[in-house]
């Protein structure tokens, strides 16, 4: 009898609607309005790549070692460097990172024996053209640069 | 050619996928329908193949770990937990304590979200479109804990070869009891919304029943093993990285239907929630990372390590030929082999069900096709 009672008047189907009815509430909302509002990333994130320079004197913290690109499962960083008869070091000359081969695993990162190349908190990738998803150095150095919005 | 049926209507091929929304990727099942019956299925994989199992013969052991990564990626830290317990094996080293619990908390996290995901797309398959959203909300919250931990939300890498490249961030143990708390309320509100709702219960009670029996002859695992009442959890039957130390139940239903697997995969939940605040409570100190060296060169041989992944169990095989690359590797996935049952079980159904069984199985293309 209760069971029949409950099927007619519905009792499963409004409790289901009632659950429904309780997210209603505003401060259940959950959407991120990117991208009027940045979304806060993590602290560790693996976003676009950076190699960092030294602040003092501006310049490459890199020693081009090439460890990173030995690292690297997907063969897509290219360090070239030349020896400065001077100092009989090993200088940086040009660094490729082809961003879109990247997974953003991280071995690169783990790999550098000085922190030069660092993932940064930075995820807008994307360009227009191909050739614009291969980083050089320059590009590297810079930094990526976050777009602001405006609306 | 086809065939003429009962009534004398003809045997009717139809293609579903492998752009259908259902096939949860892409599955491309040909189905023989005599009116709404089905009478017999074939599935077509491999539109994802990547060719892992190659590429690992390619790459030293290291530069392998992201890509098992995109094998399962709904599961992405089983996935990575089961390699490296392989190297691990293939190395014998043991992970240091520490890193050992890290790893069975991330696991089990991943496990919840894994579950959670699968709820909310059957669910939306079988038409019930709310769950979706709720679940994919908690499931963010997981993903934020991953994030905070390894800088990855979903392809995350976050296991390496001995242990652990990343100390534990601050307030992980904090994130992770808030996330206990959190989730249990939650998983009553979903069972609210589900388990006595008359449409859920209609449409899978009885439907695409797989017995204990042939889930053992196909080799099947997982969830769907359990719900036929077979009480085999790796975590319990053959214990790695520390589940020895935890108190958890595995969860059991008898009636082997579509219906009991949703009820046991809600029930092992509840138990990731059980291990979750067990292991958060008593993190040892101690180093992530055992000895394992720069260079990772075990001597040949061979190993093979299982474990309980959200889907059944997941095996690794790796031979060495003593170099820093696998002679050979291969993946024993479970959505793979669960998914060589869906022809038993939609056999005879309503075409309707074929969509709550595929839902069920809860495969993952990527694994299936690696
Ligand atoms: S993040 Fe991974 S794939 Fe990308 S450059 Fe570094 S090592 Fe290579
Ligand atoms: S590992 Fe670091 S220091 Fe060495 S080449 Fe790469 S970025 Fe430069």
């Amino acid at each position: 009898m209760k069971k029949f009672l409950r099927t007619i008047f519905l009792v499963d189907l409004l409790q289901g609607l009632w659950v429904t009815f309780r997210n209603q509430h505003p401060k259940h909302i959950y959407t991120e309005q990117y991208p009027a509002e940045r979304p806060k990333v993590a602290e560790r994130y693996r976003g676009a790549p950076r190699l960092n320079i030294n602040p003092d004197n501006g310049e490459t913290l890199c020693i081009a070692c090439n460890l990173c690109a030995l690292a690297c499962p997907e063969n897509l960083i290219v360090v070239t460097s030349e020896r400065n008869e001077q100092t009989r070091r090993k200088e940086l000359t040009e660094f490729t990172y082809d961003t879109s081969r990247c997974m953003f695993c991280g071995l690169c990162e783990d790999a550098c024996p000085v922190d030069a190349l660092e993932l940064t908190q930075d995820f807008e990738l994307a360009t227009y053209t191909r050739d614009g998803l291969i980083w050089d150095r320059q590009l590297l150095e810079e930094g990526p640069k976050p777009t602001p919005y405006r609306f | 050619m086809p065939e003429p049926t009962f009534l004398d209507s003809t045997e009717l091929v139809l293609n579903m996928g492998p752009q259908h929304p259902s096939t949860h990727g892409v599955l491309r099942v040909i189905l023989k329908l005599d009116g709404e019956k089905v009478i017999g299925t074939e599935c077509v994989i491999g539109y994802l193949h990547r060719g892992v199992e190659k590429i690992a013969e390619n790459r030293t052991y290291t530069m392998f770990a992201p890509y098992v990564d995109r094998m399962d990626y709904i599961a992405a830290i089983s996935n990575g937990l089961g390699y490296c317990l392989a190297v691990e094996k293939l190395l014998k080293v043991e992970a240091p304590p520490r890193a050992q619990v890290v790893r069975v908390i991330l696991t089990e996290l991943n496990r919840i979200a894994s579950h959670l995901f699968w709820l909310g797309t059957h669910a939306l398959d079988i038409g019930a479109i709310t769950p979706l959203f709720y679940t994919l909300r908690e499931r963010e919250e997981i993903l934020k804990i991953f994030e905070d931990y390894c800088g990855a939300r979903l392809t995350t890498h976050a296991f390496r070869i001995g242990g652990l490249q990343y100390e534990v961030h601050d307030g992980l143990e904090r994130q992770v009891k808030d996330f206990c708390d959190y989730i249990v309320p939650k998983i009553d509100e979903y069972e609210e919304l589900l388990t006595n709702n008359r449409i859920w219960v209609e449409r899978l009670k009885g439907v695409g029943i797989l017995t204990a029996d042939e889930c053992k002859q196909f080799g099947v695992t997982g969830p769907v093993l359990r719900a036929a009442g077979v009480q085999w959890d790796l975590r319990k039957a053959q214990p790695y990285s520390g589940y020895e130390k935890y108190d958890f139940d595995v969860p059991i239903a008898h009636g082997a239907d579509t219906y009991d697997r949703y009820v046991v995969r809600m029930l092992e939940m509840r138990q990731c929630v059980r291990i979750l605040r067990q292991a958060v409570e008593g993190i040892p100190e101690g180093p992530i990372l055992a000895k394992v060296g720069k260079v990772i060169k075990p001597a040949a041989g061979e190993a093979y390590v299982s474990i309980e992944a959200p889907k059944g169990e997941l095996g690794y095989f790796i031979v060495s030929d003593g170099s820093t690359q696998p002679y050979r590797l291969r993946v024993r996935p479970p959505s793979l082999i669960n998914l060589q049952a869906l022809d038993r079980m939609v056999r005879g159904g309503l075409v309707a069900d074929v969509v709550a069984i595929i839902g069920t199985l809860d495969i993952v293309l990527g694994e299936v096709d690696r």
